[in-house]
């Protein structure tokens, strides 16, 4: 089996058997920390293409609100097609936004990803007599494949569509950071001019991989609206699109699986710093930032690579001895 | 005789200063002809115009017949025309055999798959006979960033002649090489250019790869050209002497 695949594979179980052994309010955080990290993976996906999005709050929002409405106003009560319909809406919205926003880059890249989200804030806002403006739409109970779940038993089943849900995303990311899209990606960060003279299309490359990274939001967007079980405008609020590129860089660049990594440490942070200090909550993760700025630029995936590194180096000296 | 490239009375000026002016060439299938003059001669504009990079103030380009003028790299690219760059066009995050792998991505029209891998086996297997006669093929796994100037230069070139181009246009491609190596990775590139049936043209600084090896020389004064035919011949005008050779 592919060493990735079965990474994968061994996460997806591990992230089920907790589950099943974690306090519930813990597994909420996973949940809601795996859905984020989708959104990341998305926010990474791009970076590799040396562009950072701030307008990744609009295809979360979209997600989740194309699943509230599918749920509230069309009678979809499936946990299951509420994230294929959440996913497929952003997609949609991210290959139209992306015919304007593939032509940018650096700054002007950045910011009008974030004009059109806040553009999506202020429709939310005040088309409330269909969104709930400020207030949002309450998302009652789904079912999950079907079967119609209450308590207990409905978290762990959102947890574990969750999972899942993450799992094959993660899988999905690695494949492309090796296709030869993923390279172009890649390319287009590190030489436009040759990408070009390849023959090949900067705008293509960066086009496909926006619209992966929308589709990616989409899908984390729906899947916290299940957990939380309520959705508002704020979904689409620069700040949260701003906490998605924090994630990023917490986590780092160096592997698909940084993100995830990065996502439970933001939320875990995030909800002590909250329990212990609810009106500077935000000082500590500045502090962690700056912190992490200075000394740990890569990201935490830093001290994964470190340690992998020096058990290669324990290993060949093993052997060497042995 | 069929032409493959000819450009008519192409012009290109940045603000006041002339770059190239009335430029007409012709150049037949599988020619090998080197552009030789001095710094702002014009020479690299003139590239810069055949491949796209550049927009003529006037004249046109026409390739087999049909008129290429304005159109952009990428589309240039694709109908077949590649070069290599005086500072090398590589992709100095990825190792050297990625370099190759992507650039064979390319040519087979493969660089937007999203699923199945850059390296596969027959991909690989033909990047490393590609780097092999540029003396790369050892560094294949090494990231660019450690290759000397000389390597850049070999890779960039490496990159383009992947692409398995009907006219091949190289900047100044032995500048950076030690002079050790430069005929041997002179003679090398023409084997393989020639076996392929390439037509080239050669922007080139070194009078002893012009001298050396050229079949058609076009010596480029103040953005015109004013001698174009044998080496001896150009090389013996008074003007290039002058201008080109620093004599007389």
């Amino acid at each position: 089996m592919r060493p990735a695949l079965a990474a994968t594979l061994a996460l997806l179980v591990l992230f089920l058997a907790l589950g099943l052994l974690l306090p519930e309010w813990i597994i909420f955080v996973l949940a809601l920390a795996l859905a984020k990290g989708l959104v990341v993976l998305g926010v990474v996906l791009l970076m590799y293409g040396g562009l950072v999005s701030f307008g990744q709050g609009l295809f979360f929002a979209v997600g989740a609100y194309a699943a509230g409405f599918a749920m509230k106003l069309w009678g979809f009560q499936d946990a299951v097609v509420a994230v294929a319909l959440g996913a497929t809406a952003s997609l949609i919205v991210a290959a139209v936004a992306g015919l304007l926003l593939a032509r940018y880059r650096e700054i002007f890249f950045a910011m009008l990803s974030l004009a059109l989200s806040m553009i999506l804030y202020g429709i939310l806002i005040k088309a409330y007599w269909i969104t709930g403006g400020s207030d949002g739409l309450t998302i009652a109970p789904p079912r999950v494949l079907g079967f119609a779940l209450a308590g207990e038993k409905l978290r762990l089943a959102l947890y574990a569509l969750t999972v899942v849900v993450t799992a094959a995303a993660v899988y999905f990311a690695y494949r492309y950071a090796r296709s030869p899209l993923g390279y172009s990606a890649r390319a287009v960060k590190d030489n436009e001019v040759r990408v070009e003279y390849l023959g090949v299309s900067v705008a293509h490359a960066v086009y496909v991989t926006y619209v992966l990274a929308g589709g990616l939001a989409g899908a984390g967007g729906v899947l916290v609206a299940l957990n939380v079980g309520h959705i508002e405008p704020q979904l689409a609020y620069w700040t949260t699109s701003g906490e998605f590129v924090f994630i990023a860089l917490l986590g780092g660049t160096g592997s698909v699986f940084a993100p995830l990594g990065g996502a439970i440490v933001y939320e875990v942070i995030r909800t002590y710093a909250f329990k212990y200090s609810p009106y500077t909550w935000q000082l500590t993760l500045g502090a962690i930032m700056l912190a992490l700025i200075l000394f740990m630029p890569g990201g935490l995936w830093t001290i994964y690579a470190a340690l992998e590194r020096q058990g290669r180096q324990w290993r060949l000296s093993w052997k060497r001895t042995a | 005789m069929a032409t493959v490239l000819e450009t008519h009375g192409l012009s290109k000026s940045f603000g006041g200063v002339v770059a190239v002016e009335d430029i007409t060439v012709t150049v037949t299938p599988a020619e090998v002809v080197r552009i030789v003059g001095s710094n702002g001669a014009g020479k690299t504009t003139f590239l810069n115009l055949v491949t796209g990079y550049l927009r003529p103030d006037r004249g046109h380009i026409t390739y087999l017949g049909k008129d290429i003028t304005g159109r952009p790299p990428r589309e240039v690219t694709q109908l077949g025309i590649a070069r290599s760059f005086q500072v090398p066009q590589i992709y100095r995050g990825l190792t050297v055999l990625e370099n190759v792998l992507f650039a064979l991505a390319a040519r087979q029209k493969e660089s937007y798959r999203l699923w199945g891998p850059l390296m596969t086996a027959e991909r690989q297997a033909e990047a490393l006979t590609l780097l092999e006669p540029f003396g790369l093929r050892e560094h294949a796994d090494r990231p660019v960033a450690e290759l000397p100037e000389g390597g850049l230069k070999l890779l960039d070139i490496a990159l383009s002649t992947a692409l398995q181009p009907h006219v091949l246009l190289l900047d100044e491609p032995t500048s950076g090489v030690s002079s050790k190596d430069k005929f041997a990775v002179m003679e090398t590139l023409l084997r393989v250019l020639r076996e392929r049936k390439v037509t080239v043209i050669f922007v080139e600084h070194d009078m002893d790869v012009v001298t050396r090896y050229a079949e058609r020389v076009m010596a480029f004064v103040e953005g015109k050209i004013v001698a174009d035919g044998p080496p001896r011949d150009v090389l013996a005008d008074p003007a290039v002497r002058k201008a080109v050779l620093g004599l007389g």
